[in-house]
C-alpha cells in the first residue's frame, strides 16, 4: 500500500495539478485518489461534529446493504430462467443447479451494472471537469440502484439512455449530488416506463429468454388482471390460483424487477441501514404503516379481488419493501423534517396502494407514489417549520404575559 | 354524492390542469417563488373558477347551446348561439374578476397589496378559460356538478403552484448551472413534476 501510495503521489499527481499535462482531469484523479485513500485535507474552520463518516462511507454502506438484493437477484435471474424454460422443475427448484442459477444470473445482471455505472460515473465525471469542482459520491448508490429496479430483459443502450437522462436532469442542472428533487434512480425507471412501456410492463419482460407463448406475469400484474373479469368468480380463482403464496412473496423466487424481488434481502438491507443510523427509521416505519392503512381500508370497501388481497401480501409484493428500504429513504429527497419524515412516509404507502389498485395501466404503484412525494417533501417541511414557528412564538407571548 | 366526489378528486389529480393539461402556465412559472404568495393566488385562482363556471355554466345552457333560447319561445327553439362563448366566457371572467379585485381592495387591502397585479392577471389566467370551456365539452348534467368541477380544477392549480413554490424555495441555495438559474430549472422542475403526476394518469373514479 506505502509502495502505491508513494507511486501515485509522486509519478502520477503532479501530471493532474496545476501546469501538469493533465491539469484539466484534476478531478478524476482525485476521485480516484480519495477512493483509494483517506484523503488528507481536514476541514478549514471549525468543525463542529466529530465523526469520521463522511459522504462515501455513507454511500458505501448504502451499497453493502444493496449486496444482499444484488446477489438474490443474481440468483433468481438464472433461477426463473431455468424454470420457465422448463429445465428444472417446480418440486426440486431449490437443489439443483445452484452454480448454473448464479453464473447465468451474472451473465445477465453484471452487464446491467456495469453499464450503469460506467455511463453514470461517466456524465458525473465529465460534469466534474467543466464545472471545476471534485467528484461527488452520489452516484455510487444510483449506480447500483438502476439495474436492481429495471427488468432483466432490459436492452443495454436503454440502460445507457435512462441513466443519462437521470444523471443530467435529475441531479446534475440542480447542482449535483444534494441538490436534486427526484430519486434520481426512480428518475431513470420512470423515464424508461414512459419512454418505453412496452419494456418495462407487461408479462415478456421479467423473465431472462422467456419461452415463446409463455406469460412470465408479475404477482401484481396477476392481481390486477382480476379486475378485468371480477364478475366472472372461476376465472378469478383460476388467476388466483397461479398467484404466488405468501411464503414465496417474503423469499422472493417469483418474476420481477432485478433486486426487488426478495423481502428477505430488503429486510437485511433495512437492518443495516438502521443499524448504522444511515436510512431514517421514521420513514420506513410510517411507509409501512400507510402501506398497511390503505390496504386495510381497500379489503374494508372489497368490490374487486384486488382490493381483497391481504395486506400482508401487499406488503410483499412488487417493489413495496424495497422502495421502502431503499427509496424512500433517501435522504435528499425526503422530508428534512422529523415530522415531515412521517407524513411523507405515510402518504408513500398510502399512493403506493392506491395506484396499484386504481390504476390498471400501472399495477406496480411504489415508484410513482415515491415520485410524487418526492415533489410534495419540500412543502411538508415547510408548513413543518411553519408550525413550529408558530407554536414558538406563541409560547413566546405566553411567557411574555406571565412575566 | 359519489359523483361529485369523484369529479373534484379527478380535477385536482387527475386532470390537474397544469400537469395534465399545461393551462395557466404563466402565472404559475411568475408567482412560485415563495410559497406564500403562490397560496394568496391560488386561492384566488379557486374562487375565481368556483365562480365563473357555474355563471358560464347558465350562460351556455340558457344562451348559447343549440336550443337553449327554447324558453323565450317557439321561433327561438332552434337558434344556436354557440359560436359567441368565447366571447361570452371571456367578458364573464373578466368582469368576475373586476369585481373579485374591487371586493378584494376594499375589504381586504392588505392581501390587495400582497398579490398586486397578479390579481387582474388572473383574467387572462388560462386555466379560467380552460375550466369554463372544459364545463362546455364535458356537458355536466347539472350546475352542482359544474360548480365542484371549477372548485377541483382551482384546487389542483393551487396544489401545483404551492409545490412548486416549496421547491423552488428549497433550490433557492443550490449550485443550478448560471444559464439554468430561474426560469430554465423552473422549466425541467415542471416537467420532472409532470413525470410524478402522470401516476394518476388513467386512474378511472
Amino acid at each position: 500500500m506505502r509502495f502505491l501510495e508513494k507511486f501515485l503521489h509522486e509519478k502520477i499527481k503532479p501530471h493532474f495539478e496545476k501546469g501538469g499535462k493533465f491539469e484539466k482531469l484534476y478531478p478524476v484523479y482525485d476521485g480516484m485518489e480519495t477512493f483509494l485513500f483517506v484523503p488528507g485535507h481536514t476541514a478549514h474552520k471549525g468543525a463542529h461534529i466529530r465523526d469520521g463518516i463522511d459522504l462515501k462511507r455513507t454511500m458505501i454502506t448504502v451499497v453493502l446493504a444493496l449486496i444482499p438484493c444484488l446477489l438474490f437477484g443474481i440468483w433468481n435471474t438464472g433461477h426463473q430462467h431455468y424454470l420457465f424454460n422448463g429445465e428444472i422443475s417446480p418440486e426440486d427448484a431449490w437443489n439443483v443447479m445452484l452454480w448454473d442459477k448464479i453464473l447465468y444470473g451474472a451473465m445477465k445482471v453484471l452487464p446491467i451494472v456495469i453499464v450503469s455505472y460506467a455511463v453514470g460515473l461517466g456524465v458525473e465525471f465529465a460534469f466534474c471537469i467543466v464545472k471545476k469542482h471534485s467528484i461527488q459520491e452520489g452516484f455510487l448508490v444510483s449506480g447500483m440502484l438502476i439495474p436492481l429496479i429495471l427488468p432483466v430483459d432490459i436492452p443495454l443502450w436503454m440502460v445507457a439512455v435512462a441513466t443519462v437522462f437521470a444523471v443530467i436532469f435529475g441531479k446534475e442542472v440542480f447542482g449535483g449530488t444534494g441538490m436534486n428533487i427526484l430519486n434520481v434512480a426512480l428518475t431513470a425507471r420512470a423515464f424508461l416506463f414512459f419512454a418505453y412501456p412496452t419494456k418495462m410492463s407487461g408479462d415478456q419482460v421479467w423473465v431472462s429468454e422467456l419461452p415463446d407463448a409463455t406469460a412470465g406475469e408479475t404477482q401484481l400484474g396477476m392481481w390486477a388482471q382480476t379486475i378485468g373479469v371480477k364478475d366472472n368468480p372461476d376465472a378469478v380463482q383460476g388467476i388466483m390460483d397461479k398467484t404466488y403464496s405468501t411464503m414465496e412473496m417474503f423469499i422472493g423466487n417469483m418474476p420481477g424487477s432485478i433486486g426487488e424481488t426478495s423481502a428477505v434481502a430488503c429486510l437485511i438491507g433495512a437492518l443495516i441501514l438502521i443499524y448504522t443510523g444511515i436510512g431514517s427509521f421514521r420513514i420506513m416505519a410510517s411507509v409501512l404503516v400507510g402501506g398497511l392503512t390503505m390496504s386495510y381500508i381497500f379489503n374494508l370497501v372489497g368490490i374487486n379481488p384486488f382490493m381483497e388481497v391481504s395486506p400482508i401480501d401487499q406488503i410483499l409484493a412488487g417493489g413495496f419493501l424495497f422502495g421502502l428500504v431503499f427509496m424512500a429513504t433517501d435522504p435528499v429527497t425526503a422530508s428534512q423534517t422529523p415530522t415531515g419524515k412521517i407524513i411523507y412516509g405515510f402518504f408513500i404507502g398510502f399512493f403506493a396502494i392506491m395506484i396499484r389498485v386504481f390504476n390498471p395501466a400501472y399495477p406496480e404503484g411504489m415508484m410513482l407514489a415515491i415520485l410524487f412525494m418526492n415533489v410534495m417533501a419540500p412543502l411538508i417541511d415547510h408548513y413543518v417549520l411553519q408550525a413550529n414557528v408558530k407554536k414558538r412564538i406563541s409560547r413566546l407571548k405566553q411567557v411574555k404575559v406571565a412575566a | 354524492m359519489e359523483n361529485l366526489a369523484s369529479i373534484f378528486v379527478k380535477g385536482i389529480f387527475i386532470e390537474n390542469m397544469i400537469f395534465a393539461y399545461f393551462l395557466g402556465m404563466c402565472s404559475y412559472l411568475a408567482v412560485s417563488k415563495t410559497v406564500k404568495t403562490a397560496v394568496g393566488l391560488g386561492a384566488a385562482v379557486i374562487f375565481v373558477l368556483g365562480i365563473t363556471v357555474p355563471i358560464n355554466y347558465l350562460l351556455e345552457n340558457y344562451l348559447l347551446k343549440e336550443g337553449a333560447l327554447a324558453w323565450l319561445g317557439e321561433d327561438f327553439a332552434t337558434l344556436d348561439l354557440s359560436f359567441l362563448s368565447f366571447i361570452m366566457f371571456i367578458a364573464v371572467i373578466a368582469s368576475m374578476v373586476q369585481l373579485v379585485e374591487m371586493a378584494v381592495e376594499k375589504f381586504a387591502p392588505a392581501l390587495y397589496g400582497a398579490l398586486g397585479i397578479f390579481l387582474p392577471l388572473i383574467a387572462v389566467n388560462c386555466s379560467i378559460l380552460g375550466g369554463a370551456l372544459f364545463m362546455q365539452e364535458r356537458q355536466y348534467p347539472n350546475i352542482g356538478e359544474a360548480t365542484i368541477f371549477g372548485l377541483g380544477s382551482g384546487v389542483g392549480w393551487l396544489l401545483a403552484i404551492v409545490a412548486i413554490a416549496a421547491i423552488r424555495e428549497k433550490i433557492r441555495y443550490s449550485h443550478v448551472p448560471a444559464p439554468l438559474r430561474g426560469l430554465g430549472i423552473t422549466f425541467i422542475i415542471t416537467g420532472l413534476m409532470g413525470i410524478a403526476f402522470m401516476s394518476f394518469m388513467g386512474v378511472e373514479l
